[in-house]
């Protein structure tokens, strides 16, 4: 047993040694030497070398003053050569810092030890994380994995990434092969090297790769500019959609009850503020609080709509200017207020984790997730508000009183309470779109202030008291200025959209859907 | 008699109260405290009346009490000069600590010229200007932006440069000068990007995407941002939605600091970079006693410490240091003495006051954690000398500041003339 145990340890000796000295000059180590110690630390076999360099990717490798390192695991701290625990404070420890190029390496160290996981999906992702820097070691780890790989998925992933690095072979018929056994992939490496091949200083010496190459990147440049036009038409979707659910409220109370509420924007920001304190009330549950906060937001922005409706605008209806100027002064007051209670700063609303990061179509287009949902949660609202609108008791009586007050009365419509819930419904839509631009955009007291004048230009162009004119209008908008925005920059764009819509209502005073019959011509 | 008495009593209260006011020294407050800027401006006001606290606890400055005149700019420009006017010509300041932006700087500057005033701006500047009252002790750009691009291309090994802003001065010159900085080191025009952004931009899709496809020719890309303000948080948002990583292309920001991190979400920050020439979480004697003092004052055990409050803590100490050395509150006189003084920066190092006013400054390279506080990847190996007119644009090429020999802010080395500032 002690002979046994002897040989054990002769054996594991080399192994050791040259991970305890890797370790061991961790904590006085630039940024540079330990690039070269985490290679020497994962090619030492050690056991706990994986390990080790994960607890210091995840920032959980410390030191203490005598320049003894712990690695931070669950119950405490540990030797990570032993694995023994450690009587440390965490006060006397300093983490042993990383750096954005150090992680970069650590990552594809890393991903060589995971070409071994048992799950095929870790092994493709290691593969493609040593693909970003294949590197001798990766090359050769890679060539070692590919006769034990049985999943094909994983088999085929090697393949491309040995591939890659065979179109530096010294052979030109080498090199035809990769070039033809990496057709159809259309990823960014692949394409930079092949466009190398192909021309310019460090263009090929053999003519026939050359024309290979040149004809595979001419190939994929082709799919590169189709996938980027999927890609801006989903831009201008996706700022579309923001644009319609900001003005979409809007599009009731001043597109269908025809009151220009200035404090419109405010709602929107009441909204994104009720998301914010969901958050705060459900702290462990992100996500729920988020969708909690729909109808919640619903509801605070419905009731101040319904408050601003009975306090102000019914002693003004008919007098557009003082309610413009009441409302103005109404949307200074709600601002005020968030900065009196939630402090002038902004606030974060977190994003939760089925909103962030993107989905992956192929290697030319990925759409992030976030502006998915908007786009559908967009069509959403929209839907449901136009079956109320259509279909329900209260939407007939909106639009009959929108459409002829006086009959509305005499067939014994209780017109001022309509008015109140009409408002009121418009508000509660500002207040949705509130939680969704909470997700984009930051929470603040000046939220509101940012949307109201592109939420009045939507309705404007859209055609006032028309649904569908708000979509098509939104939509519009959103497609020209992210069309407009690659040749003209950010700024012109925005003024070029502006210069347009000006344009045409000269030409169409009543939008692109205008109202047809006796409401129109009545107002 | 009683009248005799009331009268005689009054006049007393009269004299002291006058003799009192001669007692002070007056120091005015110029920052608005309302408005867009007061998220930020806010807590130099704080700081300063913090530091006025604290020296008037050990006596004040030549045994006088040292007593602040806070004045509300509210963010609005031409409003500067106005409350400049007020406490220059009404209040009879002897010194002002004021303005954030650069457009409220040179809004008051034709105000403290003509009224032979002495205004300390802290916060990092384009450059390009040196102006005989007042004593700039943020960074200039090459004490921020070039050592920032040096890092990058010398360690991270950048090819490619992105340079992303928004559309105002601040951002528009000092990527002038970054761009002149580039090319000088032999970085090709189809290698930089330059893109401006309006203020409070929200909706990035575009943009990061451009960013994505400029970085993924197999070139090392970097971003270098001098977008300002909130538009930071969905920018980084949309760069962590479209998986573009710190580690892939690292973003270096010049208006990020820890302040504007708190009560942000962070994560889609982690591992992006920010230069400055202080961080909160160096760990120095005398950071540790600033901060703690700082909270103590502000009665917050959490708030942050930031880059323009250091550069307010040197430029008070050093005016204190300028005033005893003179023994006066002249301006011309403390002008004269500060020139060469130097107080300890709170992260190590001495900051001195030089001929052209600005500072000798040490420059770190901070990556963001996820508690919104920096890890130090790098550091200038001693202080820098602030350069008030840039060596990289053609135009200010051959200008020099220097107002001990030359005693001129705009000197121009060919024609051996003096022109003054034009605002």
């Amino acid at each position: 047993m002690l002979w046994l145990g002897g040989a054990a340890a002769w054996a594991q000796a080399p192994a050791g040694n040259e991970f305890d000295t890797a370790v061991a000059s961790l904590p006085t180590a630039s940024y540079m030497e330990k690039e070269v110690l985490a290679g020497q630390i994962a090619r030492s076999g050690h056991p706990q070398a994986q390990a080790l360099l994960q607890g210091w990717l995840d920032g959980k490798l410390h030191a203490d003053a005598s320049g003894h390192v712990w690695l931070e695991g669950e119950g405490g701290y540990v030797d990570p050569a032993s694995g023994s625990a450690g009587k440390v404070e965490a006060d006397d420890l300093e983490k042993i810092g990383t750096n954005n190029r150090l992680r970069k390496a650590l990552k594809g160290v890393l991903a060589q030890f995971a070409l071994a996981s048992p799950a095929a999906s870790a092994r493709i992702q290691a593969v493609r994380e040593m693909r970003r820097e294949l590197d001798e070691s990766a090359v050769a780890a890679l060539q070692a994995r590919l006769p034990q790989e049985t999943e094909a998925a994983v088999k085929h992933e090697i393949e491309l990434a040995l591939a890659l690095a065979g179109l530096q072979a010294g052979e030109p018929a080498q090199r035809l092969a990769a070039i033809a056994s990496l057709d159809g992939d259309r990823s960014a490496e692949v394409y930079n090297r092949l466009s190398q091949m192909a021309s310019g200083d460090e263009a090929d010496a053999d003519a026939a790769v050359r024309n290979a190459a040149g004809a595979a990147v001419r190939s994929i440049e082709s799919w590169r500019s189709f996938y980027q036009g999927v890609e801006t038409l989903f831009f201008g979707l996706s700022l579309g959609s923001v644009l319609v659910l900001a003005a979409i409220g809007l599009a009731i109370t001043f597109g269908v009850m025809g009151v220009i509420n200035m404090a419109h924007g405010e709602l929107i920001m009441l909204g994104a503020y009720t998301a914010y304190v969901m958050q705060l009330l459900l702290p462990n549950h992100i996500g729920l609080a988020l969708l909690l906060s729909i109808p919640a937001a619903f509801i605070v922005s419905g009731l101040v709509g319904v408050a601003i409706e009975r306090g102000i605008v019914r002693h003004l209806y008919g007098r557009p200017l003082e309610t413009l100027l009441a409302t103005f002064g109404l949307s200074l007051v709600l601002q005020q207020l968030v900065r009196s209670v939630f402090s002038p700063l902004n606030r974060s609303v977190q994003t939760p984790g089925f909103l962030s990061g993107s989905l992956q179509f192929n290697d030319l287009l990925s759409v992030t997730w976030i502006r998915l949902y908007i786009v559908l949660f967009m069509l959403i609202v929209f839907a449901a508000l136009w079956l109320t609108l259509n279909k329900t008791s209260l939407g007939l009586k909106v639009r009959a009183v929108s459409q002829n007050r006086r009959m509305a009365t005499a067939m014994g419509i209780a017109t001022s309470r309509v008015d109140a819930m009409t408002f009121g419904l418009g508000s509660g839509i500002a207040g949705i779109a509130g939680v969704a631009l909470s997700q984009l955009t930051n929470v603040g007291p000046n939220l509101g202030q940012a949307y109201i004048i592109d939420s009045f230009m939507v309705v404007v162009f859209g055609g006032v008291g028309n649904l569908w004119g708000t979509l098509i209008g939104g939509m519009a908008l959103g497609v020209t200025n992210k069309l407009l925005e690659p040749w003209a920059g950010a700024v012109m764009a925005k003024i070029l959209v502006l210069v347009f819509i000006i344009l045409f209502i000269q030409r169409r005073k009543q939008g692109l859907f205008p109202q047809k019959g006796r409401a129109a011509e009545g107002h | 008699m009683k009248l005799k008495f009331i009268l005689t009593a009054a006049a007393l209260g009269v004299a002291s109260f006058a003799a009192q006011a001669a007692d002070t020294i007056k120091v005015g407050v110029l920052h608005s405290l309302s408005g867009t800027m007061a998220i930020s401006e806010t807590t130099l006001k704080d700081t300063v009346l913090m530091l006025i606290e604290e020296q008037n606890k050990k006596g004040g400055v030549m045994g006088k009490k040292l007593e602040a005149v806070v004045v509300d700019p509210a963010s609005n420009w031409p409003l500067f000069a106005e409350k400049a006017e007020q406490l220059l010509v009404k209040d009879k300041v002897d010194v002002v600590f004021g303005c954030w932006t650069s457009v409220s700087r040179k809004s008051v500057l034709p105000v403290f010229e003509k009224n032979n005033g002495l205004l300390f701006y802290p916060v990092q500047y384009e450059g390009e200007e040196s102006s005989k009252n007042v004593f700039y002790t943020g960074a200039s750009p090459n004490q921020q932006a070039i050592p920032a691009v040096d890092y990058l291309m010398k360690d991270l090994g950048v090819k490619r440069w992105v340079l992303a802003g928004t559309d105002y001065v601040y951002p528009r010159t000092t990527n002038k000068i970054l761009e002149a900085y580039l090319k000088s080191k032999g970085v090709k025009q189809e290698d930089i990007l330059i893109n401006y952004t309006p203020f409070g931009h929200s909706d990035w899709q575009s943009i990061v995407a451009d960013i994505k496809k400029f970085g993924s020719t197999g070139k090392k890309t970097a971003v270098v941002s001098t977008i300002n303000g909130d538009a930071n948080v969905p920018f980084y948002k949309e760069l962590g939605n479209q998986k573009i990583s710190a580690e892939d292309i690292p973003v270096v920001a010049f208006s990020v600091g820890e302040e504007e991190l708190a009560g942000l979400d962070t994560k889609p920050l982690v591992g992006h970079l920010a230069a400055w020439n202080y961080f909160q979480s160096i760990n120095t004697k005398a950071n540790k006693a600033e901060i703690a003092t700082w909270q103590k004052f502000i009665k917050k055990p959490d708030r942050t410490f930031n880059d323009p409050m250091e550069a307010t803590v040197i430029g008070f100490k050093l005016w204190v240091k300028a005033v005893e050395k003179a023994k006066s509150t002249d301006v011309a006189k403390v002008s004269d003495a500060i020139i060469g003084l130097e107080v300890p920066n709170l992260t190590g190092g001495t900051a001195q006051m030089l001929p052209n006013h600005h500072l000798t400054k040490p420059v770190y390279i901070g990556e963001i954690r996820e508690d919104g506080q920096f890890d130090i990847v790098w550091q200038t190996k001693g202080e820098v000398a602030g350069d008030a007119w840039s060596d990289y644009l053609p135009g200010s090429k051959d200008v020099e500041a220097d107002w001990v020999k030359l005693k001129c802010g705009n000197y121009n080395t060919k024609t051996k003339k003096c022109s003054g500032q034009n605002y």
